[in-house]
C-alpha cells in the first residue's frame, strides 16, 4: 500500500485497487483526526456536566442556592456554596477590561484603516500582535509588582491585590484582539459608501463617524462580545493580580476572586481528590464553560448576520 | 491669489475641519499608547530581570534561598511538555485540515458542524482544558500528573489554532496545482502528498510554531493538571512530574520577599527570550514563503 501511493509505482493491473483502498484509508485516518475535536467537545460537556452533578449530588447543595447564593465558603468548616461573588469577581474584571480595551482598540483600528500610511500600518501591526503573544503570567507579573504599587501613590486605601490593576493588565491582553477583530469589520465596509461621503464632501470624521462605524457596527459588537469572553476566562494575569477573596462588590480598590482564580486555588493547595471542595472545581468550571460559550454564540451570530449584508 | 488664500483660512478655521484633526490626533494618541505600553511593559521587566539571569541561574534548581534559585527544572519542562506536545498535535492538526480543506464535500453537515466546532473549541477558556485534562488523563487514563498527562492536555488545548492555521495555509495553495496534478493522472492523496502539502509547508510550519509559542506561555490548564513548582531533579522520561517557565514566575511573584520577585523577573526573560527565538523562526519561514 506504501509503494502504491508514489507516483508511477502502481501496476497498471491491480494497481488500481490498492491505490483506491488506501486513498480510502488516508482519507478515513484524516476524517479521523478532524473528529477528535467533536470528542473534545463531548469530553468537556461530559466531565463538566458529571462531576458538577456529583457536587450537587455530594454536598446537597441546590441548583437555586448556588446560583443565588452570596456566600462562598467552601473550604470553611461551615462550607457556603452561592457562586455569586465569583460570578461579580469575573464580571468587575471583564466590565473593567473593556473600558480599557474597547476605546483604546476601537480608536487604534480606525487609525490603523481609514487615517494610517501603509508603511505606519506595517509597523503597528505586528508591535500589537506582539503585544498578544506575550504570556498572561507576565502580565500578572506586571500588575503586581509594577502596576499596582504606582497605582497606590494615587490611590490610598487601595488593596495589595484589587481588581483595578487585574483589569487594567486584562484590558492591555485583550486590546489586540479588540483592534484586529474591530479592524476586520471596519474593512468589511465596502468603499463606495466611503466614496459616497466624501463626494458629499464630508471629512474623514464624518465618514467614519456617520457611515464607516454604523456599516460596521454589527462587526464591532462582535468582537467587542468575544474580548468579553476572552476576559471572562483570563486565569494567571488575575489570579496573581486581584486576589483570593471572593467578593460580592463594586468597589475595584478591593480584592476579589474570580470563577478562574479560585479553580486556580484549588488546584494548586492539597485538596483530596473526589472532596467536596474538589468536587467544586468542576461546578464552577461549568459555570465558566457556559458563560464562555454563550458569549461566543451570540458573537458568531452577530457576525453571520453581518456578513449576509456585503457579501 | 488672494481668493486661494481666502479659500485656505476658511477651511483651515472651519469648525468641522478641527474636529477632523482632532479626531485623527485622538487615534494616533490611541496607537502610541498601545506602542508605549508595551515598551514600558517590556522594559520595567528587562531591566529588573536581565540583571538576575546568568549561568547559575540557568543551571540550577528552584531554592528556598531567592539568590541560589534557578530555573533548570522550569526551562527543561518546558522543553518536554513543548516537544510532546507538538509530535502529537502536528499530524494530528495537519490531517485533520487536510480533511477539511482537502476532503471535504461540498455542502456536507458533518463537515460544517465539524468546522463550527472547532471554531467554538478556540474560545474555550485554557482552564477549562485543564479540568478535562484533570478528569481524562490523570484520573481515568490513570497517567498522573505526569509529562505526559500535561503535553495531552495541552495537545487538545492548541489543536483548534493549529487546524485552523493549517487551513489557511491549504486554502492558500492555488487551485490550478491541485489541477494540474489530478489531469497528470494523481490520484487525491497523491496530490497532497506531492503538491498541496510541500506548497503549503512553510505557513502550516509558520503557524504551528505560534501555536507551540502558545502552549509554551499556557500554564493554568497545567496548574490544574497539578504540575508542581518545587521540583529538585531534571524529568527523564514522560511519566516523571515536571514543571514549566510560566508556573515558576507565578509561585515566584506571588511570594513575598523581593528576591523572588526578581528571579521571576529573571524567569520571564528566559521565557521571552525563547518566545522570541520562536517567533523570529516563524517570520524567517514566512519570509521564505513569500519567495
Amino acid at each position: 500500500m506504501a509503494i502504491s501511493s508514489k507516483p508511477g509505482s502502481s501496476r497498471p493491473i491491480d494497481g488500481v485497487p490498492t491505490r483506491l483502498r488506501s486513498e480510502k484509508f488516508i482519507r478515513f485516518l484524516c476524517f479521523a483526526c478532524a473528529a477528535i475535536s467533536i470528542l473534545t467537545t463531548i469530553g468537556i460537556v461530559l466531565v463538566l456536566s458529571t462531576e458538577a452533578m456529583a457536587f450537587f449530588v455530594k454536598s446537597k447543595v441546590t441548583p437555586k442556592e448556588f446560583f443565588l447564593g452570596t456566600d462562598w465558603s467552601p473550604t470553611f468548616n461551615d462550607p457556603k456554596f452561592g457562586i455569586v461573588p465569583l460570578v461579580c469577581g469575573t464580571a468587575m474584571i471583564t466590565i473593567g477590561a473593556c473600558v480599557v480595551a474597547v476605546p483604546i482598540g476601537l480608536l487604534t483600528a480606525i487609525f490603523l484603516s481609514e487615517y494610517a500610511h501603509p508603511t505606519v500600518r506595517k509597523i503597528a501591526k505586528p508591535v500589537l500582535e506582539l503585544l498578544a503573544g506575550i504570556p498572561t503570567v507576565v502580565y500578572g507579573y506586571i500588575a503586581l509588582v509594577y502596576l499596582t504599587p504606582g497605582l497606590r501613590t494615587f490611590i490610598k486605601d487601595l488593596q495589595v491585590f484589587n481588581a483595578l490593576s487585574g483589569s487594567i493588565v486584562v484590558g492591555i491582553m485583550i486590546l489586540p484582539l479588540v483592534s484586529s477583530l474591530c479592524e476586520d469589520a471596519i474593512s468589511a465596509v465596502p468603499k463606495g459608501l466611503r466614496e459616497g461621503g466624501y463626494g458629499l464632501g464630508s471629512t474623514k470624521l464624518e465618514v467614519t463617524g456617520k457611515i464607516v462605524l454604523p456599516s460596521a457596527l454589527s462587526g464591532i459588537m462582535a468582537a467587542v462580545i468575544l474580548a468579553m469572553s476572552r476576559a471572562v476566562g483570563e486565569t494567571m494575569a488575575v489570579t496573581l493580580a486581584a486576589g483570593q477573596t471572593p467578593n460580592v462588590t463594586a468597589d475595584y480598590r478591593q480584592s476579589i476572586q474570580t470563577m478562574t482564580s479560585y479553580i486556580v486555588q484549588i488546584s494548586k493547595g492539597d485538596t483530596p481528590t473526589g472532596s467536596i471542595p474538589f468536587l467544586t472545581i468542576f461546578a464552577v468550571g461549568a459555570t465558566l464553560f457556559l458563560i464562555t460559550m454563550g458569549l461566543n454564540i451570540v458573537a458568531i451570530r452577530i457576525v453571520r448576520k453581518y456578513r449576509k449584508v456585503y457579501a | 491669489m488672494n481668493f486661494l488664500f481666502l479659500r485656505r483660512l476658511r477651511t483651515r478655521s472651519n469648525k468641522r475641519w478641527v474636529k477632523d484633526k482632532l479626531f485623527e490626533f485622538i487615534c494616533q494618541l490611541s496607537v502610541l499608547l498601545a506602542v508605549a505600553i508595551l515598551i514600558a511593559l517590556l522594559w520595567s521587566v528587562f531591566s529588573t530581570g536581565i540583571g538576575r539571569v546568568s549561568s547559575q541561574f540557568l543551571t540550577s534548581f528552584p531554592s528556598r534561598i531567592p539568590q541560589n534559585a534557578g530555573v533548570k527544572a522550569a526551562i527543561l519542562g518546558s522543553l518536554w511538555v513543548v516537544g510532546i506536545t507538538g509530535i502529537v498535535a502536528i499530524p494530528i492538526g495537519v490531517a485533520a485540515a487536510v480533511y477539511l480543506e482537502e476532503y471535504k464535500i461540498r455542502d456536507s453537515k458533518l463537515t460544517d458542524f465539524i468546522q463550527i466546532n472547532i471554531s467554538n473549541l478556540a474560545g474555550v477558556p485554557s482552564i477549562v482544558y485543564g479540568l478535562l485534562g484533570l478528569e481524562l488523563f490523570v484520573r481515568l487514563a490513570g497517567l498522573g500528573r505526569s509529562i505526559l498527562a500535561g503535553s495531552l492536555t495541552m495537545t487538545l488545548l492548541i489543536l483548534p489554532m493549529v487546524i485552523i492555521v493549517s487551513q489557511e495555509a491549504l486554502k492558500a495553495v492555488p487551485r490550478t496545482i491541485r489541477e494540474a496534478s489530478y489531469g497528470l493522472g494523481a490520484t487525491r492523496w497523491q496530490t497532497i502528498r506531492y503538491q498541496v502539502l510541500p506548497s503549503a509547508l512553510p505557513g502550516i510550519m509558520t503557524g504551528i510554531i505560534l501555536s507551540l509559542s502558545r502552549a509554551i506561555g499556557e500554564s493554568a490548564p497545567l496548574i490544574t493538571i497539578g504540575a508542581v513548582t518545587y521540583i529538585s531533579s531534571i524529568p527523564e522520561g514522560v511519566n516523571d512530574r515536571f514543571t514549566v517557565l510560566p508556573i515558576q514566575i507565578f509561585d515566584w511573584s506571588s511570594r513575598p520577599q523581593k528576591g523572588f520577585q526578581d528571579a521571576a523577573a529573571g524567569a520571564i526573560v528566559v521565557l521571552l527570550a525563547i518566545l522570541l527565538i520562536m517567533n523570529s523562526l516563524a517570520i524567517i519561514l514566512r519570509a521564505r514563503a513569500r519567495r
